[in-house]
């Protein structure tokens, strides 16, 4: 009860501006996005990545990547770069408060099966609960799309790998092949 | 912040939604549901409606849309190549009822700002505490000598999907081999400033299998036009475009492109310099505002002046006007300028029914163009008002358009961007 209290406040405090001086509020902010990622964050366009529930470090951090062209953007990075530090962890807080709806996918059950062996082995150690909404990007009910363009820029040295991830992902490809991959990504589609 | 921290806010992120709502409404205890009328079901009148409703589900959201159901200018230029049919662009009201808007079908022909009223062709009358107004374009009729509304049955603009986008498409079908499409290019400001060149793109994608000694011809009234360089880096690569044997040619206005006047019966446009004679002709008529904004004087010379913080009305207090209809540069008058001004609009409503000053707006415009198979570009902005000079300014250093020669894989991720922009821009306005 007085933890449920304690939260309460903080959250509360967490909604009050930061700054005093005037400026998009993180929800005003955050709904410039949907046209793109759908409405709060939850996309129903299979190349953009649902950004709904998305824990506010990661949000950050990939918008600063963007801005500073570290990742094999088409169109984000030129996005990213017209919003101030405040403003992105403005949004990030309004994106993780949203709750992820996620559209189910056609997938292949045998593929997604060798996946889950796969992701219980090498990746759950970063994305918990089969890669639900956490300390690390969402990869659960992600669209396969985005995940396929995602590991290309992985693996193609176009994006740099997080501490250990490189890895993880080799032992996997080492244990399953050319099939490795697919497989994970049949498996995250298959977790909505 | 540890954590910890971060997590439990996440955790207890529910309750205080509940409360934040909670407190939303001491307007229901005075009475009444405040009334928003929303003219026009395009994109700015469909977003706006759903996001008054999110905002403030106590509101009382009425929808008044001519049609019974919507059909994109998005991507109705992939009709004209066959990459998709009119019937999967169109799409109905259904998603705005559940979000319980009032949606009725009718043609608004008039608003009296005093006794704060609309009224429809129908005969109806709506009373409102706001409205707001977003009817697209209008067309200047007496721009082209010989060209007019009934003429357009035949000689197609189709800038408004729908019957014009399918008559097109036929006469590209039925066109003989090795014949000629004359597209005409309106002058600056007008809806989709990438979609003329998007549109011949399309046509030479459908002509490149179908018709490939063919010819387009773009005449346009200006120097210059969107993306005008990645257009003509796909039309090299795609379409040969600069060899002698260029399925498109761009006659700008330097070069006699302006179009003066045209004659039905031979399908012949009498352009600045020279005559130029189609098999098959789409004309893009010079733009204002849709003709409700003139009937209830919401315009200053072609388009309706707004103040940018809110969106209102500079003509008539409680009347906001978005989209295309709005004087909004330095935005475009695209589909995602429409969605993004529709929420602000509808939050700064929400906040003057509140008793709040409107907070300080933020805007972004993204447009994608295929100009052919596996090769997609882009543009993007991200906006500030201008509070002093009430106008709308880019970010510096941010925005632009894609990569000149960029690889393969990534035009091609931007038609698949394309595609995806498109089902969320829709979820997103009606769903
Ligand atoms: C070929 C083409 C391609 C395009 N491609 C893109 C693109 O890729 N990306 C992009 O962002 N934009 C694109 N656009 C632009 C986009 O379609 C418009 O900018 C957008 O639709 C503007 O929204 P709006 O709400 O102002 O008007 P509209 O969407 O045109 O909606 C106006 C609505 O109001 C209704 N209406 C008008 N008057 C009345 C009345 N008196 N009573 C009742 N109802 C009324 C109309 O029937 C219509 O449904 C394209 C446009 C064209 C022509």
């Amino acid at each position: 009860m007085t933890k449920t209290v304690r939260n309460l406040l903080l959250a509360v405090l967490a909604l009050l501006p930061a700054t005093v001086a005037a400026a998009p509020s993180g929800e005003a902010l955050a709904f410039t996005c949907a046209g793109c990622h759908g409405t709060d964050g939850s996309s129903v366009g299979p190349s953009m990545p649902s950004i709904a529930g998305m824990d506010p470090e990661v949000f950050v951090d990939a918008m600063k990547a963007y801005q500073a062209d570290k990742r094999n953007a088409t169109i984000m990075n030129r996005i990213a770069k017209g919003y101030t530090a405040q403003q992105l962890e403005d949004m990030a807080w309004f994106f993780a408060r949203q709750r992820l709806h996620l559209v189910p996918q056609k997938y292949d059950a045998a593929l997604a099966a060798r996946g889950k062996i796969l992701h219980d082995k090498h990746c759950e150690k970063c994305h918990e609960n089969g890669g639900r909404p956490g300390d690390a990007g969402t990869l659960a009910g992600q669209w396969m799309p985005y995940l396929q363009h995602t590991m290309d820029d992985f693996m193609s040295g176009k994006r740099d790998w997080p501490r250990k991830m490189k890895r993880k992902v080799d032992a996997a490809i080492a244990e399953d092949g050319k099939q490795a991959i697919p497989a994970l990504i049949h498996y995250y589609a298959s977790q909505h | 912040m540890t954590k910890i921290t971060r997590r439990d806010f996440i955790r207890s992120a529910g309750g205080v939604a509940a409360l934040g709502a909670g407190l939303g409404f001491p307007h229901l205890a005075l009475g009444a549901a405040r009334r928003v009328v929303v003219v026009g079901g395009g994109v700015g009148g469909c977003t706006v409606a759903k996001y008054l409703r999110k905002l403030d589900p106590t509101l009382a959201v009425t929808l008044i849309e001519s049609k019974t159901a919507y059909t994109t200018c998005f991507m109705s230029n992939e009709v004209l190549s066959g990459e998709r049919t009119l019937e999967s662009i169109t799409f109905g009201y259904d998603g705005l009822r559940r979000h319980g808007v009032d949606v009725v079908t009718d043609t608004v022909v008039g608003i009296d700002p005093v006794k704060k009223t609309v009224a429809t062709a129908g005969g109806r009358e709506f009373g409102y505490d706001a409205c707001v107004v977003s009817p697209g374009i209008g067309f200047k009729w007496d721009a082209i000598d010989g060209y007019d509304e009934s003429v357009s049955e035949t000689i197609t603009h189709a800038w408004n999907a729908g019957p014009q986008t399918r008559i097109l498409r036929r006469q590209l079908q039925a066109m003989r081999q090795g014949g000629r499409v004359i597209i005409v290019a309106p002058p600056n400001p007008f809806k989709c400033p990438p979609g003329p060149y998007e549109r011949a793109s399309q046509i030479a994608m459908y002509c490149k299998y179908h018709n490939p000694r063919a010819k387009i011809i773009i005449l346009d009234a200006k120097d210059a036009f969107s993306k005008q360089g990645l257009y003509v880096e796909g039309w090299t690569k795609l379409y040969g475009y600069g060899s002698g044997n260029s399925m498109i040619e761009w006659v700008g206005a330097a070069a006699g492109g302006t179009v003066e006047s045209v004659d039905p019966s031979t399908l012949t446009l009498q352009a600045e310099i020279e005559a130029f004679q189609g098999d098959v002709v789409n004309i893009i008529p010079p733009q204002k505002a849709g003709a409700i904004a003139f009937a209830a004087d919401l315009v200053d010379g072609d388009w309706c002046p707004v103040d940018k913080r809110t969106f209102e009305s500079k003509r008539y207090k409680d009347i906001y006007v978005l989209g295309d209809a709005a004087s909004a540069a330095k935005m475009p008058k695209s589909a995602y300028a429409a969605n993004s001004q529709a929420k602000v609009a509808a939050a700064a409503i929400v906040a003057r029914f509140l008793g709040r000053e409107p907070g300080d707006p933020t805007f972004v415009n993204t447009c994608y163009s295929v100009v052919g198979e596996d090769f997609g570009i882009s543009v993007a902005a991200v906006y500030t008002l201008d509070a002093a000079h009430n106008s709308i300014e880019e970010i510096p250093n941010s925005g632009g358009v894609s990569p000149a020669n960029a690889s393969p894989e990534i035009r091609k991720r931007e038609v698949s961007y394309a595609h995806s922009w498109f089902k969320n821009v829709i979820n997103d306005m009606m769903e």
